[in-house]
């Protein structure tokens, strides 16, 4: 936990996540100057679209013009949802937020239900952090308390109504459409689109749909103004974003630093490599974000378009740090045996195919592999991708190709040797989170 | 409209359509398994991936919308990638054992694999394995053949109306399950097996019986509900192995009910008569035909010679076709009595002689969708027409409001948005209020025979319905089996007429059998002061022609009937089956062909003429009715018996001019509604869906399932608290001298002061009038 930053600044662990703390750190303000200046919606979204502000849940797509495809004048309900059905292996920050700073969500969103037009609003909480679900009901309660969430906020005819949720700790309902259909009762399983939840959402009528890091970033970029929001970053990548650093670094955490920041600052920050070890790989942005060397890692800055560029994807921010004492192939078969468990089984390509992926990774793992087999795993992944509902087959796929094209020899080592290029007793000590001094 | 070039072919399509609708429009296939044109879509197996201009990736043509312009190509190389990529996954868990599996010459996912399947697995792991479930005894199971596509879910939440199935854990681990420790119970659940495109769901009774390559295919009508299905009979050796429904839009679109698909089984039941038979002395013996129908011939002779040609009377089923009924009544006039009905279970039969026509339905069928305001009048719509009410099911997710008066709310899976829970004898004066309620609405006059008989004060329930049927724009007041066989069926249409009358709609009969309306038109009703079907067993006759009727089951008062026709005389029953009821009261029993084994027509509730040829060769001396029945008219001597084939029989019986015409209005009956209440409590009977037509009540499968469970009384909490039982209580049943001993339950969907008790079934046939007053004694 760095106190550093917009979203982190000032905020002093589990002590200072109250509405009287939060408005000493200027909270509701953006809200407060929204309702007493009575700014338009359309100036608020126009803010946005001028800071640059991306999806903080992975995809990246720009939070103005998401919110700009919300029909103005809908005649019946409008919905907001929030995304903190953080369920991707190495990202933390959701929870964090929430955790340590849970009004600036609620300032955020109450400000895009005044821009869209939304009376009601959830935010859908992953269901193995209950403590933080209850975090988020108390802030919720406070702010009601203070007449900034529910009727008539602020004495205005604003109203917004929003409530927690929680899910089962199903990691498809952080994809948005299967989250919608959590919130209506039904199994949490991805909708064909079209239609977009701009257009048919929650319970059919549209919804719009965003991550809670981005939500978090809204009441900043009012108070300072899109321009100055996108001056913390680069051009196409403004503001700041919290990266959740883990792996074999000295302190694993959450980090809030500027978009465009080198990586190698990142690492630093998170107390560079455990033991001083090389670097082997890192995944920068999730785990289904495609792995990349660790000495292209070192040359690129964290933002959207420098990672893309180096062949991955700046994802939701997690950055998964490995050291030579991991065995790429064991790392790609737990990744693997997650995307196998998680696929929600509707649609045949990912149901079937990533029970495929983690079985073959898994038998060249145990010394079973053939020689076709890296051949049948980039074709498999190749009839996956592009070929299902939602991104979850796509995600499932990305880290076994780039485990393959990245680190492919020892994958053959594998398969030729029946054993690991890197021998048991030095994954052993790569393992201990104590290093010895 | 919208523009779509497909595979270089244009095509206009209307706004809206998907890719696959461009395609089925000009006849590009595209290989598909979850897609269904009835079911919505899932887009979940992905086979339907086609390559659209300038879409990065493929694009599933079921729920991809076409957009003005669009190039789609489904046969080009990206396309096919897809599509064998996708069909390589749906074949990695699939067993591979095609020859063991019942689907096998009929599986979409093998005739799909031939064209799309590598010739060998590139999967070597091991194959998911998925426990087999229990659906009840209609629908077998092997999970494992299983490719998730949904169909079944589907299929029975929004066309069956309740969710039975569902896909429950994730990914590789879902299953398709009904919920614990359930099965499924619908009454159209056979289609599943259809729906399913591998061999996953199977037909329990037919399963392993034999390979589809092996049966003929031939095209029939079922001969149970009023609707008409139209089925395709698959048979074997001239044994009926199988029946599938025949797509029709306009009928059964391309669904069957359990009944239609399931009831072949009693076919081949051991109860089948294969010979004539002869009683003497008591004694039954084995005969031969010309044997058999000189007794008949004389038998009648000497009757009519002794008591006259009035002493004669004929009984038949309304599930017999046009050929029998209309030969049957021809057979009763030229001996010189009018005594012959096919109305068993009707009770009131004041309207004859002031029809307008033959009742029916009003409407054609598949106008259905097209309503927006429905009453529906006394009626157990969900068994009695599965399918008509699946068309109503589906109206009303388009706004079709429905209204319902019954003494019993089934559960009809559909939204009732006024729903009248009240006795049989309350039925009138709250359709009277309705008529009140809509006059005021109008403002204008009920009809003047109706004058005094209108209320001053209308009840909210009524004024609710009234308001519902004021406010539509096409609307319809249905009436159903418990309203025609009621004790006050007249009143209960001339009031359903009035109130069609009053909003502009449509005044229908749901009907209760195959040849409901056809009866009429073949005139097997009493035209010339004869008896009907209750004035023959209340005044008994010397000599009874029975034609597939069971004395105990398919009569208003069974107990009256047993008595009736086991006294009298002569009984000469033509039957397809022998029955204990059958055999105590007739005195010759005549092999006659069920509907599969003769040709035949039956006029469905739309006044549809539908004609269906033999499937099969008649059973053992079995002889098709109409035949039998010329040949007793050629034994009397009687003119006009001299048709050579069915269609000469129907053409007579149809022929323009000469057959009454459709028509549902009752011409100057008087409205005499004497509307005092039962004392006691009041009967409201049923007709198990599985119980209304001796061959259905044979059909060993669909016996077992829970709609044809041992039938229990019913009786609201309140009901029982005031009899003084509990629930699940043993108790006496009384009607007249009948009476029987059944469990009752509490059952709050049954009316105030009612006892709900099914009709046709052996443990009540000891039970009178399937209405009236009934008392209940704590065993």
């Amino acid at each position: 936990m760095s106190g550093s930053g917009l979203i982190l600044a000032g905020v002093d662990g589990d002590r200072t996540w109250g509405l009287q703390d939060y408005v000493a750190r200027g909270g509701y303000s953006a809200l407060r100057k929204i309702i007493s200046e009575k700014i338009p919606p359309e100036t608020i979204i126009a803010e946005l679209k001028a800071s640059s502000l991306r999806g903080r849940g992975g995809a990246g797509f720009p939070t103005g013009l998401k919110w700009s495809f919300m029909p103005r004048s809908f005649p019946g309900a409008k919905y907001l949802a929030c995304n903190s059905d953080e369920g991707e292996p190495g990202t933390f920050k959701d929870r964090d937020i929430l955790r340590y700073n849970p009004h600036t969500v609620i300032e955020g969103m109450t400000i895009a239900a005044y821009a869209m037009g939304c009376e009601r609003g959830y935010n859908y909480i992953h269901g193995e952090i209950f403590d933080v679900y209850e975090r988020f009901e108390a802030a919720l309660a406070e702010a009601r308390a203070a007449g900034l969430l529910g009727q008539s906020i602020l004495g205005s005819d604003f109203s917004f109504e929003l409530f927690a949720h929680h899910g089962y700790g199903a990691y498809i309902c952080g994809e948005e459409t299967a989250l919608l259909e959590s919130i209506e009762g039904k199994k949490g399983q991805p909708r064909f689109k079209p239609p977009f939840p701009a257009s048919y959402g929650l319970y059919g009528k549209p919804t719009t749909i965003n991550n809670t890091e981005t939500f978090a970033s809204v009441p900043f970029i009012i108070n300072m103004g899109g321009e100055a929001f996108l001056n913390l970053g680069k051009p196409n990548n403004g503001g700041t974003k919290l990266f959740s650093v883990s792996g074999h670094v000295n302190r694993p955490g959450n980090y809030e630093i500027a978009m465009g920041t080198p990586f190698a600052e990142l690492l630093e920050m998170a107390g560079g490599m455990r033991g001083g070890r090389k670097l082997k790989a890192v995944i920068p942005g999730g785990s289904s974000a495609p792995v990349l060397p660790g000495n292209v890692m070192m040359d690129c800055t964290m933002d959207y378009d420098s990672i893309s560029k180096a062949g991955s994807m700046l994802g939701s921010g997690a950055v998964i740090v490995m050291d030579e004492t991991t065995c790429m192939v064991k790392a790609l078969e737990r990744l693997s045996y997650f995307y196998f468990e998680e696929s929600c089984g509707q649609c045949t390509p990912c149901r079937e195919g990533t029970g495929w992926l983690y079985r073959v990774v898994h038998r060249i793992e145990n010394g079973l592999g053939r020689k076709e087999d890296l051949d049948l795993l980039n074709s498999v992944t190749g009839n996956i991708m592009g070929r299902t509902i939602c991104a979850l087959g796509d995600a499932a796929s990305m880290p076994v190709q780039s485990f393959i094209k990245h680190f492919g020899s020892e994958f053959e080592y594998h398969i030729e040797n029946k054993k690991c290029l890197v021998p048991p007793e030095v994954q052993y000590e790569g393992s201990q989170i104590y290093v010895r001094p | 409209m919208l523009e779509i070039e497909i595979d270089g072919k244009q095509v206009t399509v209307e706004d809206g359509s998907t890719i696959m609708d461009a395609a089925t429009k000009i006849g590009a296939f595209v290989p598909h398994f979850c897609y269904h044109k009835k079911l919505s879509i899932a887009a979940s197996c992905r086979m339907c991936l086609v390559q659209v201009e300038k879409a990065p990736k493929p694009l599933p043509a079921c729920a991809t919308p076409v957009t003005n312009g669009m190039k789609v190509w489904t046969r080009s190389e990206q396309a096919v990638k897809a599509q064998k990529g996708v069909m390589e996954f749906l074949l990695i868990n699939h067993p591979l054992d095609c020859p063991i599996c019942d689907q096998g010459g009929e599986c979409q996912l093998q005739d799909l694999a031939v064209g799309y399947g590598g010739s060998q697995s590139r999967y070597e792991e091991e194959k998911r394995v998925v426990f087999n479930k229990n659906l009840g005894p209609l629908v077998s199971t092997d999970m494992t053949r299983c490719i998730n596509c949904t169909r079944c879910v589907r299929f029975t939440t929004e066309i069956a109306g309740q969710m039975e199935l569902g896909q429950a854990f994730r990914g590789e681990h879902a299953e398709i399950m009904p919920f614990v420790e359930k099965t499924v119970d619908s009454e159209l659940s056979g289609n599943i097996i259809d729906l399913c495109p591998v061999g996953a769901l199977t037909s329990k009774p037919f399963r392993f019986s034999a390979r589809t390559w092996e049966l003929a295919r031939r095209r029939s009508v079922s001969p149970h509900d009023s609707l008409g299905s139209n089925l395709i009979v698959q048979v074997k050796h001239d044994v009926v192995k199988r029946v599938l429904p025949f797509e029709n839009e306009d009928i059964n679109e391309c669904w069957l009910s359990d009944k239609d698909r399931f009831s072949y089984e009693g076919l081949n039941s051991e109860d089948r008569l294969t010979v004539p038979m002869l009683k003497q002395d008591g004694v039954w013996k084995e005969t031969d035909w010309q044997t058999a129908l000189e007794f008949a011939a004389n038998g009648l002779r000497k009757t009519a010679k002794q008591n006259g040609p009035d002493s004669i009377g004929a009984l038949a089923s309304p599930h017999a076709t046009i050929e029998e009924l209309y030969l049957l009544q021809k057979f009763t006039r030229a001996i010189g009595s009018d005594s012959v009905d096919f109305r068993l279970r009707q009770s009131d039969f004041r309207a004859d002689g002031f029809r307008e026509g033959a009742p029916w339905l009003g409407m054609p069928i598949s106008e259905v969708a097209s309503l927006n305001r429905l009453f529906v009048i006394g009626s157990f719509l969900r068994k009695d027409s599965p399918l008509l009410a699946q068309r109503v099911r589906q109206a009303a997710k388009r706004g079709l409001h429905v209204s319902a008066i019954n003494a019993s709310a089934e559960e009809w899976l559909l939204p009732v948005k006024n729903r009248v829970l009240t006795a049989p004898s309350a039925i009138v004066p709250v359709l009277l209020q309705v008529v009140a309620a809509l006059a005021a609405e109008k403002g204008v006059n009920a009809a003047e025979h109706l004058g005094a008989a209108i209320p001053a004060t209308v009840s909210d329930e009524a004024r609710a319905i009234a308001q519902s049927l004021a406010s539509g724009r096409k609307v319809a007041v249905w009436v159903g089996n418990l309203a025609v066989q009621s004790e006050y069926a007249s009143e209960i249409q001339q009031l359903a007429e009035e109130i069609a009358r009053l909003t502009g709609g449509v005044f229908g009969v749901i009907g209760e059998a195959a040849n409901s309306v056809g009866g009429y038109l073949a005139k097997a009703v009493p035209l010339v002061g004869g008896l009907n079907a209750r004035q023959m067993l209340e005044q008994p006759r010397k000599a009874y022609l029975l034609l597939n009727a069971e004395p105990d089951l398919d009569f208003a008062n069974p107990a009256l009937a047993q008595t009736v026709l086991g006294a009298a005389p002569l009984v000469i029953a033509l039957s397809a089956f022998k029955s204990p009821s059958l055999l105590a009261a007739a005195d010759v029993l005549l092999p006659i062909a069920p509907f599969t084994e003769t040709s035949g027509t039956f006029v469905n509730c739309e006044g549809r003429a539908q004609n269906f040829n033999a499937v099969a060769r008649p059973l053992g001396d079995t002889r098709p009715g109409w035949k039998v029945l010329r040949v007793l008219g050629n034994l009397l001597e009687f003119e006009g018996f001299d048709q050579n084939d069915s269609e000469a029989v129907a053409a007579e019986a149809l022929a323009e001019g000469s057959r009454p015409d459709l028509g549902n209005r009752l011409y100057g009956l008087e409205f005499k509604f004497a509307g005092q209440t039962a004392a006691g409590f009041e009967r409201v009977s049923d007709v198990s869906i599985y119980a209304a037509d001796p061959l259905v009540r044979r059909a060993t499968s669909l016996q077992k399932t829970r709609d044809a469970k041992a039938p229990v009384a019913c009786a609201s909490t309140a009901t029982l608290a005031a009899i003084g039982v509990a629930s699940g209580a043993r108790v006496r049943l009384k009607q007249g001298q009948g009476a029987a001993e059944v469990l009752i339950v509490a059952d709050d969907s049954v009316a105030a002061n009612c006892v709900r008790v099914a009709a046709a079934n052996a443990a009540t046939a000891a039970l009178g009038a399937m209405c009236g007053e009934i008392s209940v004694e704590r065993v």
